[in-house]
């Protein structure tokens, strides 16, 4: 049977739209550094590494073999994850299985990406099948506009409902997070005056293109109750990678995926009140629309209730369940690497090492993520081994 | 437009995907490539744990992972490790016109070597352990190829 | 370690260019491990596929067989290397406790892209991607010095050539079973001096599948498991003028991790048959003595001895290898999969009789920078 794991490092780059002076290895070099660092370990202690970012951004093959120079790792056993959007996810989960196994003690996961390297949307634009979706394909947003849509239909949400969440993260980032790319608040005018870029979402609705790095440790139980006073335990993980084809997924207006993914990490961890028992959530949100609609997936509210979720200030920072204090994905997105910050920042929370953006009191913490073709990843980590 | 395959019966969709990129350098490969187009200057640096000459010069030792801020020129001359003359063409991506000689070159005061082409010589003539000294280009771009070739001294 | 064994595989017939596209072929062989194994889509709680952007010409090419390997069912990843890799992926989630069954999938068409750029493409574009680097050429600088280092020559690779060409012809999958000999090969057009031609793996569509599951599991479905018995992964450093590419130490590491981990302690008398990933000729030369079956500088004098052949001591790729079908990511899991035959007693005619530990191997990055090992058990 394997072993209970935690998280006993974090470390990130101060993330912008373009850091002339790294390459892509000394960005990995630098979220590593800062992760040892604050585990108080050295690339010696490290057991195993797992990488991860989108093949295309930077154009570099086989990166798992390139990334060694950004982390010393000569003699390391490497391996490459990727799976789109939720790379960094998978790459932490990736991290956690190694651990879990009990093959590998101290496991390194790192997501990176430098989307300045090349134009963004025509990478995204080759994820689809080429004879029947890439002609049409207008890049990631369009597919999230068509799914808030219908969800406004339905639901009655509304863009001023997508504007609260852009105005809750961007404010968290601006006020708590120096790593954030984008640290300007914004008011609901402010995002409701920005221009449509895909209707119904809007300039101000929209994730920046960033890039960073991440790394999070992983380590056993017996090393991680050792190098760590308070481990963020990984209570539960959970994945959907469900459609293949965009037309799969727009007939329904909430996040099958996310709620597929979160059921399997609360099953796993014990879960069963979300909302009373989880104390911070860091949610994928690659458009402020999804902060609106994807709260019930993840059973933070019943289907429809997203807009009275949102507008009840619940989710702030000074609210019962602070979501994304961070300032989230649309506040940074350097792609490869924001799904681990999302795990990371969630872990942060638990170990009581959030900083200015800490939430107080912090047992239980939720991170997802999201990508591909509406695929999505949950993680829930806790103060205590398990769900007591 | 899906094309049949020959006579086979298979259908394809010939397509490209054409993508640019710019990628950063950073400060290290910055001052190499800087050096060597405007003073012909070859940069190294050296790790601090296993004393480690690298040639082209990176941020983190390979090997320590401890940051290398010590900068050491080395010589335009060195040995030849290992070599080989491509005789196959792959589009876009090749310098010359096969065939042509790649080496891995270990320069004098460096303890890594360079990979590059060689030139000015009779591809039967190469043999490893050949001294040879780098040609510089005359209108340089801060690329690789600012050194043209390496040719025997 | 948890006893975990494999319990179904499955292959596409190996070619030049198959009619399937991506799914297609992870459809038949999902559904031919699924067959192997007795179970169902519906026995499997976890997958994972190894799909390259690059190869596939398609960003988050994972996508192309999600449906096919039954993977928008259940927990998935994508491990973007070697299928030994993937399998090893699958493995861990097994030995978490948080999976019983796991599928692993691996394809590349190599016939739909140019394979010279997507190898150009491994190299640094801040430094030697511009000199035109690309998986052969780099090969070459490697073959070199490794005949520099030690005194093993053309000859010798030839010898391999030769003899997993020779085995291919019992193997139904294999795209090039061809009756060679060591003049051939030389004779062979020159590509990267030293490697020729016939030094080289064709390129290759094909996939294949394997199905991991726990002891428990395993003994209720499967009537011949085969256990995994150590496994290993290590790699070597980046740039090539950084390595020795004629040092063998980051393949020595993994596979001592592979041997302890299986209490092998002399490889080549404990071990049975070994299938090794020789996407070149010279490469199984390498890393035969860096999986311990000869010392260091005696691979030339490994394949003189006959030893590895079939009918010797330790037959080595009596599939034919990489040399004769390399679907790029695919073709360690398939020393995985032919490894499992031969202990099952299924290799037909390329069986090696009474095989109880066999060696399975894969590779990642140029000139063999990353290795992956696994020691596999009857």
């Amino acid at each position: 049977m394997g072993t209970r794991v935690g998280i006993i490092g974090v470390g990130q780059t101060h993330h912008r739209s373009k850091i002339p002076e790294c390459s892509g290895q000394e960005l990995i070099g630098i979220a590593v550094r800062r992760a040892l660092e604050s585990a108080d370990l050295t690339m010696k202690d490290v057991d195993a590494v797992v990488v991860g970012n989108m093949d295309h951004f930077e154009s570099i093959n086989y990166v798992d073999m390139w990334s060694v120079l950004g982390f010393g790792g000569y003699m390391k056993p490497v391996m490459k994850v990727t799976t789109g959007g939720t790379t960094g996810s998978a790459v932490g989960k990736a991290a956690f299985y190694h651990a879990a196994s009990g093959l590998f003690d101290v496991v390194l996961a790192i997501g990176w990406e430098q989307n300045s390297e090349s134009d963004t949307t025509a990478a995204i634009v080759t994820h689809t099948e080429p004879l029947i979706e890439r002609d049409f394909y207008g890049g990631a947003i369009s597919g999230l506009a068509a799914q808030y849509s219908a969800y406004m239909g339905w639901s009655g949400a509304t863009e001023e409902d997508a504007a609260m969440v852009s105005v809750r993260d961007r404010g968290n980032a601006a006020r708590n997070n120096p790593y954030a790319h984008l640290r300007k608040e914004v008011t609901l005018e402010d995002v409701m005056e920005s221009p449509y870029i895909s209707y119904p979402l809007r300039l101000l609705h929209m994730c920046p293109r960033s890039d960073g790095a991440c790394a999070v440790i992983f380590a056993q139980e017996r090393s991680a109750k050792k190098l760590c006073p308070k481990p963020a335990w990984v209570l539960g993980v959970g994945s959907s990678h469900r459609s293949t084809y965009l037309g799969d997924e727009i007939g329904e207006s909430g996040l099958r995926s996310l709620e597929i993914a979160s059921r399997r990490a609360y099953d796993m961890s014990g879960i069963t009140d979300p909302f009373h028992q989880i104390d911070v959530a860091e949610m994928y949100l690659p458009a402020a629309s999804a902060g609106v609609a994807w709260m019930e997936a993840m059973g933070f509210c019943d289907p429809g209730k997203g807009p009275d979720l949102i507008r009840s200030g619940k989710t702030n920072m000074d609210g019962e369940l602070p979501i994304n204090p961070s300032g989230g994905v649309i506040s940074t997105n350097c792609i490869g690497a924001t799904g681990l910050i999302r795990v990371g920042e969630a872990a942060l929370q638990v170990m009581g090492r959030a900083e200015a953006k800490q939430v107080p009191d912090v047992n239980i913490a939720m991170s997802t993520g999201f990508g591909g073709c509406f695929w999505s990843d949950a993680m829930v980590l806790g103060s205590m081994k398990y769900l007591s | 437009m899906t094309v049949e395959l020959g006579n086979t019966g298979t259908r394809i969709y010939p397509n490209r995907i054409r993508l640019r990129y710019n990628w950063w350098l950073g400060s290290v490969m910055g001052r190499f490539y800087r050096d060597l187009k405007e003073k012909k200057r070859i940069w190294g640096n050296t790790c601090p744990d296993c004393g480690l000459v690298y040639v082209p010069p990176k941020e983190n030792c390979p090997t320590c992972f401890t940051k290398m801020n010590e900068f050491v020129e080395v010589g335009d001359t060195g040995n030849l490790l290992t070599y080989t003359i491509v005789r196959y063409k792959v589009p876009f991506v090749q310098p010359l016109e096969p065939p042509f000689a790649l080496g891995i070159i270990q320069l004098d005061g460096a303890d890594t070597g360079l990979t590059h082409l060689l030139g000015e010589v009779d591809l039967d003539d190469i043999e490893v352990g050949m001294r040879l000294k780098a040609v510089f280009r005359d209108e340089p771009q801060g690329n690789l190829l600012d050194i043209k070739y390496f040719r025997p001294l | 370690m948890e006893k975990v064994a494999i319990i179904g595989v499955g292959q596409t017939k190996f070619e030049k260019i198959s009619p399937s596209s991506h799914d297609e072929m992870i459809f038949e062989v999902t559904n031919a491990a699924l067959a192997d194994a007795g179970i169902t889509i519906d026995d499997v709680d976890n997958t994972v596929t190894c799909n390259n952007d690059f190869w596939d010409g398609r960003t988050i090419s994972s996508m192309t067989v999600t449906d096919a390997s039954g993977s928008n069912r259940c927990t998935t990843t994508n491990v973007e290397g070697d299928g030994t890799f993937g399998a090893l992926m699958g493995l861990m989630r097994i030995l978490s406790g948080h999976h019983d069954v796991s599928l692993v999938v691996a394809q590349t068409k190599g016939s739909i892209g140019v394979p010279g750029l997507i190898t150009n493409a491994i190299f640094d574009p801040l430094y030697d991607r511009i000199i035109g680097l690309d998986a052969i050429n780099s090969a070459a600088l490697q073959a070199r010095r490794y005949m520099t280092q030690y005194g093993i020559t053309e000859e010798q690779f030839a010898k391999v050539s030769v003899k997993n060409h020779k085995n291919a012809k019992h193997n139904p999958y294999a795209q090039l079973p061809l009756d060679i000999t060591v003049r051939d090969v030389l004779d062979s057009r020159p590509l990267a001096d030293p490697i020729k031609l016939l030094d080289t793996s064709p390129v290759t569509d094909g996939a294949c599948a394997v199905i991991l599951a726990r002891e428990s599991v395993a003994y209720k479905l499967c009537r011949k498991p085969v256990w995994i018995a150590g496994v290993g992964h290590c790699s070597d450093t980046y740039h090539l003028g950084d390595r020795d590419l004629a040092d063998v130490s980051v393949l020595e590491t993994a596979a001592m991790k592979a041997y302890d981990m299986a209490g092998i302690e002399n490889p080549l008398e404990e071990i049975d048959v070994a299938e090794v990933y020789d996407a070149f000729s010279y490469m199984e030369l390498m890393w035969m003595e860096g999986l311990g079956f000869c010392e260091r500088g005696g691979g030339g004098a490994l394949i003189d001895s006959g030893l590895t052949e079939m009918g010797g001591a330790l037959p080595v790729n009596p599939s034919g290898g990489v040399l004769s079908a390399h679907p790029v990511l695919a073709a360690g899991l398939v020393r995985m999969i032919e490894a499992t035959l031969q202990l099952r007693g299924e290799a037909g005619e390329r069986q090696v009789d009474g095989a109880q530990v066999a060696l399975a191997h894969g590779i990642a990055g140029a000139c063999g920078q990353g290795h992956c090992v696994y020691v596999l058990e009857r």
